[in-house]
């Protein structure tokens, strides 16, 4: 069975704060859900399907299903941390084409800004049933040495720099400075980014993506209803999911799961990396869209350093158009996890609703790409790919 | 040394490896069935699925596959992965070194170090 063509994103919101002292994340999460529903033109009883992860309170999706009084035929709960909302685009248009549901709401929020969370610098709770624990928590792999390493052995095995990696960071600023949410809308450049402190090595400061409050919400819904609808239908074409992990201590941590889940997405979308007019793709740190953009097929394994360069990432100049609305690095990272405001980027290139300096001219096929957990040790990705009908 | 390091996670799948540490014994585990040595250590063989695996008493020496020195905390230290000189990559620290000095592909070799009030771990410092 093919999702290709078999469900819509009808609705796509992004939540303006990125500092939320005085909400809750239920709160977070009923806004955005309200906001996607307003943007497709349906309302909450449409609702029929109710996919989340990991940022939603509660155990699975039952306390925010109940929070929302949302009546459901299916639900679906799925942890891959920061790809989850890639993960769950695709979950969601199998569980339409499987006759499950007719209205998915996606949510996602959380409020690591306010709550003071130490997001990269200090290790991460770990359940002590892990089987990996006893091996890895005395160690403090935080989520910004591990990407670190990653970048560490990229740069050794294909000479890749701290100047290449910057300008994905430039390029992501480039497109912030159009956006009025965004946490960093000056433009940096490739100097700036390297005179920032270090934070790991070879990461600066400028490396890494902010950290936010916020959140953001998807509706994906049958063709049928798709056709009812007002707004620009963007049709999903392909999705791709992959885990990678350690292999038992035999693994390459240049590549990562984007070499499994790209392919499988754009075989089923019937296209190329180089049909691809606009690309979201997770931006946790530099390096983490390096090895993406390479695991993908948008350029060779290793080439990613010199594919970033000089401005290839910007929009109306570059070869690549990528994270328009300033990606995680300048505009958002809400609740930690990137993919959500990936996929809703991209549909705002699909429907041509992008800011008007960054929006891809003809932007007909648009893929968002999301990571999640540590490059490093094991983690998962998703891929979506979508069309402009 | 100064840095607090948790202590590991006891289990009935790590036990017999803390308790060789105590005593300053670095082992691997080794599946007899397949012969191939692997990190992190389990009681099913990861490669052939074989409850075979004995423990057994590695070299200790090893090389950096990658590291980062974590700059942004009150004591900086060094995450690294070293390859064993038999075969398998582990996660680890580098100490006992200038952090401004280590590279990828140098040569280390493992050093116990004491953790808070549990089983001490190992660590790697260059050779």
């Amino acid at each position: 069975m093919t999702i290709s063509g078999k469900a819509y994103i009808a609705g796509a919101f992004e939540h303006p704060t990125r500092h939320a002292p005085d909400k809750t994340v239920a709160q977070l999460h009923a806004e955005v859900a309200l906001g996607a529903l307003q943007d497709a033109g349906l309302t909450r009883q449409d609702v029929d399907g109710y996919f989340c992860s990991g940022d939603a309170p509660g155990p699975g999706p039952a306390s925010m299903a109940e929070y929302m009084n949302l009546k459901l035929r299916h639900a679906d709960y799925t942890e891959v941390g920061g790809a989850s909302y890639a993960l769950l685009v695709g979950h969601a248009a199998e569980a339409i084409a499987a006759g499950k549901c007719d209205v998915a709401l996606i949510t996602l929020a959380g409020r690591p800004r306010s709550e003071g969370m130490a997001t990269g610098t200090a290790p991460r709770p770990r359940d002590p049933n892990q089987p990996e624990a006893p091996w890895e928590a005395s160690y403090a792999i935080t989520t910004a040495n591990g990407y670190a390493m990653c970048a560490m052995r990229h740069m050794h095995q294909y000479g890749t720099t701290g100047a290449q990696l910057a300008w994905v960071k430039v390029a992501a600023s480039h497109h912030a400075q159009h956006n009025p949410h965004a946490m960093l809308p000056e433009v940096v450049t490739v100097e700036e980014v390297l005179a920032s402190p270090m934070i790991a090595d070879p990461l600066h400061r400028l490396d890494c993506c902010v950290i936010s409050d916020g959140g953001g919400a998807l509706v994906v819904v049958r063709p049928e209803i798709a056709k009812t609808l007002k707004r620009p239908p963007v049709k999903i074409i392909g999705t791709g999911e992959a885990v990678k992990h350690l292999t038992a201590g035999t693994f390459d941590l240049t590549t990562s799961a984007a070499a499994r889940s790209g392919p499988i997405a754009f075989a089923e979308a019937g296209i190329t990396p180089a049909d691809i007019k606009y690309a979201s793709i997770y931006d946790s740190f530099t390096i983490t869209v390096i090895i993406q953009i390479e695991d993908l097929g948008f350029c060779a394994k290793g080439a990613g350093g010199k594919f970033v360069a000089d401005g290839n990432l910007i929009s109306g100049t570059g070869k690549l158009p990528f994270n328009t609305d300033g990606g995680g690095l300048c505009n958002n990272h809400p609740a930690n996890r990137g993919s959500m405001t990936k996929v809703i980027e991209a549909v705002r290139q699909l429907r041509g609703e992008a800011h008007p300096a960054v929006q891809v001219k003809n932007c007909d096929l648009a893929l968002a790409h999301g990571t999640g957990f540590q490059l490093a040790t094991r983690h998962g990705a998703a891929t979506v790919i979508m069309e402009r009908e | 040394m100064a840095r607090k390091l948790t202590p590991p996670v006891v289990t009935a799948e790590s036990k017999a490896f803390f308790e060789a540490a105590r005593s300053g014994r670095f082992v691997i585990p080794f599946c007899t069935a397949c012969g191939k040595a692997h990190w992190y250590p389990r009681a099913i063989c990861p490669f052939c699925a074989s409850d075979a695996v004995e423990w057994r008493p590695a070299s200790g020496n090893g090389t950096i596959y990658t590291f980062s020195v974590m700059r942004r905390v009150k004591e900086p230290y060094a995450i690294a992965h070293v390859t064993l000189a038999e075969g398998p990559t582990m996660l680890t620290n580098l100490v006992d070194c200038d952090f401004d000095t280590l590279r990828i592909g140098q040569a280390v070799a493992v050093v116990f170090q004491e953790t808070e009030g549990g089983a001490p771990v190992p660590m790697f410092k260059p050779v």
